[in-house]
């Protein structure tokens, strides 16, 4: 049992009484890569934001079902999900960077949320976060630049380290490489092997090749429903339903 | 041959209405170049007779042959009672703007609603209201029990507390510009991404440290600029004032004490126009303030659009969306 | 990586602090929205409560009584503030139009810019100010209380309105609209006025039922220039009265009876300005009757 880091159980998630994700339950083992594909408005992005309640900042979105982390449910009435958002980081399809902030203050502001405010404990999660996310060799000598001086590829790593420096135990990446060069892509993936070791990482990912060279494990998702999800070579070489046999050979999506 | 070539006679309707649209935008510039001009020299008198100092005496006489007249008083009344009502509005309207994002999308209507309908009341209503209900209520719960424990001992609520003073007609003008600080603010609100709030409720931050790491930070500004508006509004703000505030003259209107009667330069201009006799001193001397109430209210209008106008053209550039 | 210890101890050092925080926030913000709830029920729960007894015929047609004598009513209040509207609309809305076709015709102009800026300022000039200007160019020129300065006053407020409420209409139209009139080979005025204008007339009627609900509510501009009376209606060349005037020479009378007289008045002019304003707006406003029946 305790194996499992994050167990998603019969999530619904509704926009304006519009169905977008049906009753999915998936389990996510610790220190592994899990991709989610699928076609684009199949949800894999609203599935992705169930997993830390990030539903909560709309208020015309319904959600049902049970996301377990550590034996707590998120969706119990009586949780309120900042205790666990610490644990779950995340990182958006496009660079979100506090504009006003200077690099420095983008990376700590997670820490500094929590309270965290000694001088050293800071500046070593900057470096420490900064490396992880291969950024840096860039900004090391300019730390307290505007972080939109950097380029959007700069800025992606940047939300990667704000995610990596509040220490959480799980990684949320929502198709993080969309807005990046190949240089910078292959950088992000392999922070994301070497995170491996640490973090529980489930990516949204559009491009199937990606999957294959990061992941343990992928799901396949249409229309809502979740079609299939095991082990990534398997998924890919012989897929047991036909739908997914079709997607990954590329006649649709 | 050539002649056929000229331009066809549609295209001359197409000349005059351009030329028509073009004199009409014209309008609002020879306007206030006139505007300004007129009062400059209208006022005339005043500053050949007294010069500088107007802005500076406290003395208000109208009687012929014995005139003198100062602006200071009301120059001040305007700005106390501008400050006192920004002091009231600022936190209000922000909370109101905040409002929005703690309820579902549809509610958001009302709250549209409520906003033009506070904002659609006439001033002259706002004044009767503050006349006949909000005086008598205000003075027997706040300004009697206030005057009578600190009246003694603090000059700033000395006086007789009859309702016709600072503090009320302050009031009454805070509620005034509440629709636009509010309506104003939760623009510039609505305009941050909802990406930066993302981020911030990413890193486990609570409903208020979303405002406060992604939503003021960006907005700030813009919301500055909301609240130098509503300043704008209260400055030239008139009938509620005139009926509210006790109209003071001269020296008795330098505010000393929230619970005193006062002036504001509009109330002035609104009580004594029209019973100043053209081509007199007088009419010049209200002029003369009228000048520098324009002069207030362009200032302060300036420095709110530029800071609003920037604000909501940061949204569109800057970081790529 | 941080010591993970010290981060969970700081975490919970502080958490409780940061939700008590946020529900006071959260109390801070639905308590201002109450407080600004309170004027306005007020206001509009006063206005008709003492306005209802005052309401009567003799009332909306009649020419005031003497002073204090609680007979008379608001009829010539009533005819001023309508002819001031339609006065004052006859001037405001075809200059607030032009203005705002010049806005949108040459929005990346220099000048235009220019007057975007200025005609922002101007919409926020004490109106006071506008009434003492139409004072001295028209009364003092005429030597007569007009309701044509009144109303010229009152366009001075009007025209600014249209003029960006028309551009920012206009502005919403697809480009594709104009260009299809280029296409067809249409000329320019016939596209802006009869294909663009046309497209964005809703936008253009709520900008005009604004400033025609601005002005019907506006009381210092007025003092200069029409000074009120007590008489209907009698020519250019003298005072004539508006709703606003007759409150704030009611308000200052020490009677009860001018009081009722006075939220009398002000229910008549809280009706034309809401039935101007919210009525017909939100009416005419397709989004919003959908999202009310939904």
């Amino acid at each position: 049992m305790d194996k499992y880091k994050l167990i998603a159980e019969n999530i619904t998630v509704s926009y304006n009484n519009i169905i977008s994700v049906k009753n999915i339950t998936m389990k996510f083992k610790a220190n592994t890569v899990t991709s989610l594909i699928g076609p684009s408005g199949c949800g894999k992005t609203s599935f992705l934001r169930c997993l830390n309640r990030m539903h909560d900042m709309n208020k015309n979105v319904k959600v049902m079902g049970k996301v377990v982390i550590d034996n707590t449910d998120l969706y119990l009435d009586n949780m309120n999900p900042i205790y666990h958002r610490r644990k779950v980081g995340m990182v958006f399809q496009k660079p979100n960077p506090f504009p006003t902030m200077s690099i420095y203050d983008n990376v700590t502001a997670g820490l500094r949320l929590n309270g965290i405010k000694n001088k050293k404990i800071l500046d070593g999660s900057v470096e420490n976060s900064l490396k992880l996310a291969y950024l840096w060799d860039e900004v090391k000598s300019d730390l307290k630049k505007p972080a939109i001086e950097l380029s959007g590829g700069q800025q992606q790593r940047l939300c990667i380290a704000r995610a990596l420096a509040i220490n959480p135990e799980i990684l949320l990446m929502d198709e993080p490489s969309s807005a990046l060069d190949p240089i910078s892509t292959q950088k992000i993936e392999e922070t994301i092997m070497n995170l491996k070791n640490e973090l529980t990482i489930i990516i949204v990912t559009h491009n199937m090749q990606q999957a294959i060279r990061i992941s343990d494990y992928t799901a396949f998702m249409y229309l809502g429903k979740l079609i299939e999800f095991g082990e990534t070579k398997k998924l890919f070489t012989a897929p047991t339903d036909p739908l997914t046999a079709k997607y990954v050979k590329g006649f649709f999506g | 041959m050539f002649m056929e070539l000229k331009p066809p006679h549609n295209l001359f309707v197409d000349k005059i209405f351009k030329i028509i649209i073009i004199t009409s935008a014209f309008y609002i510039l020879i306007l206030i170049v006139y505007l300004i001009i007129k009062l400059f020299l209208e006022s005339g008198p005043i500053w050949q007779e007294i010069g500088f100092s107007f802005i500076i005496n406290s003395d208000w006489n109208t009687i012929e042959g014995r005139e003198s007249f100062g602006a200071l008083p009301y120059i001040l009344g305007t700005i106390v009672t501008s400050i006192i009502a920004m002091i009231i509005a600022v936190p209000l309207s922000i909370g109101i703007a905040m409002f929005a994002s703690y309820m579902p999308k549809e509610s958001h209507i009302i709250l549209n609603f409520i906003i033009d309908l506070l904002a659609s009341i006439p001033s002259i209503i706002y004044g009767l209201w503050g006349l006949i209900v909000f005086r008598p209520i205000f003075v027997k719960w706040f300004e009697i029990p206030i005057n009578s424990t600190l009246g003694e001992h603090m000059w700033l609520f000395s006086g007789i507390p009859l309702g016709l003073d600072i503090i009320t007609a302050s009031i009454v003008l805070a509620i005034m510009i509440i629709p636009t600080i509010a309506s104003v603010s939760r623009e510039i609100m609505k305009s941050v991404p909802l990406q930066q709030q993302e981020a911030a409720f990413m890193l486990g931050a609570t409903k208020w440290e979303i405002f406060k790491f992604a939503i003021f930070p960006y907005a700030k500004a813009g919301l500055v600029g909301a609240s130098i508006l509503g300043l704008g509004r209260a400055v030239g703000e008139t009938m509620a004032i005139t009926m509210l505030i006790g109209n003071a003259t001269g020296v008795f209107a330098l505010p000393k004490s929230l619970f005193q009667a006062g002036q504001t330069m509009s109330s002035i201009l609104a009580n004594e126009f029209i019973e100043a006799s053209p081509l007199s001193l007088h009419i010049s001397a209200l002029i003369g303030i009228g000048l520098i109430l324009l002069l207030f209210a362009i200032c302060i209008n300036i420095i709110a659009h530029v800071l609003v106008v920037r604000m909501l053209k940061v949204r569109e550039g800057l970081i790529n969306i | 990586m941080i010591d993970q210890n010290e981060y969970d101890k700081q975490f919970y050092q502080n958490i409780k602090r940061r939700l008590i925080t946020n529900k006071l926030i959260q109390i801070g913000v639905f308590c201002s929205v109450i407080i600004a709830l309170i004027p306005l029920c007020s206001i509009v729960f006063e206005v008709f409560k003492n306005g209802i007894n005052a309401i009567s015929i003799d009332f909306l047609l009649d020419v005031p009584g003497s002073i204090g004598s609680g007979q008379g009513g608001i009829g010539p209040a009533i005819q001023g503030t309508i002819l001031l509207i339609c006065l004052t609309s006859l001037i405001g809305i075809p200059l607030g139009l032009s203005s705002g076709l010049f806005l949108y015709e040459f929005h990346d102009n220099k000048i235009a810019k220019m007057i975007r800026f200025f005609n922002d300022v101007f919409m926020e000039f004490p109106t006071i100010i506008l009434g003492i200007f139409a004072f001295l160019v028209i009364v003092l020129t005429l030597g007569y209380f007009t309701i044509l300065a009144g109303s010229f006053a009152l366009s001075l407020i009007m025209f600014p309105i249209i003029a960006r409420t028309t551009e920012e209409s206009l502005k919403m139209v697809p480009v594709t609209y104009k260009e299809a009139g280029i296409a067809l080979g249409l000329q320019k005025w016939v596209i802006s006025v009869r294909i663009i204008m046309s497209a964005a007339k809703k936008g253009i009627v709520n900008g005009i039922l604004l400033s025609v609900a601005r002005i019907g509510g506006e009381t210092a501009p007025l003092i200069m220039t029409i000074l009120g009376s007590s008489q209907f209606f009698h020519g250019i060349d003298s005072p004539v009265d508006s709703l606003t005037l007759r409150i704030w020479r009611l308000s200052l009378l020490p009677y009860d009876d001018a009081q009722t007289s006075g939220w009398g008045s002000a229910l008549v002019l809280i009706f034309i300005i809401i039935m101007i304003s919210i009525g017909i707006r939100y009416l005419f406003d397709n989004n919003i009757r959908k999202s009310i029946k939904t």
